[in-house]
């Protein structure tokens, strides 16, 4: 076993982990942080994505003893003070949704994307989330939802 | 594909492993006048959105830019690649394409010489990558056929040009990235898309698998060699 810690949400966590325990494993298993989520055993489908230090990465191809040390936000660190995100807000107006399965980690991608580029076009939302599937909505509602957060950071 | 993939559908299962990404000396891209020096244990991410890389070897941003996905160029390394040496990787065919050397901690070791078959290169074990020379060429172009879903070169082709030379490196259609110089004898002579229009693979020694059959990588590899001479070509005009 080896011990690390590391800050997830802010909050500082120490823990004991296998060599081989996943990232996803201890944010979900050790952590209970459920919202990120396992999709494929194959690191394309992207319902895993978090931020590790400040970068989305698939948390499901990221070993736990890599983190030791690191900044990790999960979906749930997106809202404060009980209120959304506005990425989170803009998934739910622009219904940018349905199962909700690949949704925390479309929107930790897209924050990731707005982060870097507060006024993407519709190719770069796209190219961007190439690494997060969705089997439900199509993307069109995904891609409105990402331009309206990126116009409400914008201050627009 | 990359090692924790790999170690996840166990096809590769190392008893150690050492994590590099404390050592900020493995990390980073130095200018040089007639080469770019990128450390081992730079993220794909950092090539692809690197003012130098773009201005100095265009076609080298175009690939780190499209290794496959945003998180996986948040996190993938070029060290990590070239070590690996994936039939599908992209780096294999910047390394033979642009005839960059590899420096590791024991030696110097040219692109040509160093992928030796499938997953194998001319480390020995407990030879470490520690950074990759790309000479600057006049012109180059990367251009490749991704799987959809992986986006994985179903085949790459990287051609550059300097002086009297070219080079024309295929990723993604065999079992190790090559050179195919009948290509790069025609491009000297003529270094347009119409002089290779007519150079055609065999299928033979390719790889056939559920993406793509052997003889659609073939043909492949004249398309996507075409579209990169086109990109050398238009890269100059930046």
């Amino acid at each position: 076993m080896i011990s690390i810690s590391l800050t997830v949400n802010g909050k500082a966590v120490s823990a004991e982990v296998h060599e081989h325990t996943l990232l996803v494993e201890l944010l979900r298993e050790q952590l209970e942080l459920t919202g990120t989520h396992v999709g494929c055993d194959t690191s394309q489908c992207g319902c895993c994505v978090v931020h590790v230090n400040g970068r989305s990465v698939k948390s499901c191809t990221f070993l736990a003893a890599s983190a030791h040390g690191a900044q990790i936000t999960t979906i749930e660190g997106l809202a404060s003070d009980n209120k959304l995100h506005p990425m989170q807000e803009a998934f739910h107006l622009h219904h940018g949704l349905q199962c909700g399965f690949c949704t925390p980690g479309v929107v930790m991608s897209a924050v990731d994307l707005v982060n870097r580029n507060q006024n993407p076009s519709e190719a770069e939302i796209r190219e961007w989330l190439e690494g997060n599937i969705c089997r439900c909505t199509g993307y069109h509602n995904i891609v409105k939802a990402v331009k309206a957060a990126a116009a409400t950071t914008r201050g627009k | 594909m990359t090692l924790l993939p790999a170690m996840k559908l166990r096809l590769n299962a190392p008893d150690d492993l050492i994590d590099l990404n404390f050592i900020d000396e493995l990390r980073g891209i130095e200018p040089f006048e007639d080469h770019l020096e990128i450390g081992a244990m730079t993220l794909h991410d950092v090539v692809a959105e690197s003012k130098v890389v773009h201005e100095k070897i265009p076609a080298l941003s175009v690939l780190a830019s499209g290794i496959g996905d945003a998180q996986v160029r948040n996190r993938g390394t070029i060290g990590g690649s070239i070590s690996n040496n994936d039939p599908a990787a992209d780096y294999p065919a910047a390394v033979l394409g642009l005839n960059a050397t590899i420096t590791t901690t024991k030696r110097d070791i040219s692109g040509d010489d160093f992928f030796t078959g499938m997953f194998d290169t001319l480390l020995e074990p407990g030879e470490l990558l520690k950074s990759v020379q790309f000479p600057i060429p006049e012109r180059a172009g990367y251009v490749k056929f991704p799987n959809p879903a992986s986006r994985y070169a179903i085949a790459g082709v990287m051609v550059s040009q300097t002086g009297n030379q070219v080079r024309v490196a295929v990723t993604g259609a065999g079992p190790v990235a090559f050179r195919v110089t009948e290509m790069e004898q025609a491009l000297a002579d003529d270094f347009s898309p119409r002089a290779i229009e007519p150079i055609h693979l065999s299928s033979e020694n390719l790889n056939e698998d559920m993406h793509a059959t052997a003889e659609y990588r073939a043909h492949l590899v004249n398309v996507m060699a075409r579209r990169a001479t086109a990109a050398a070509l238009s890269s100059e005009q930046d």
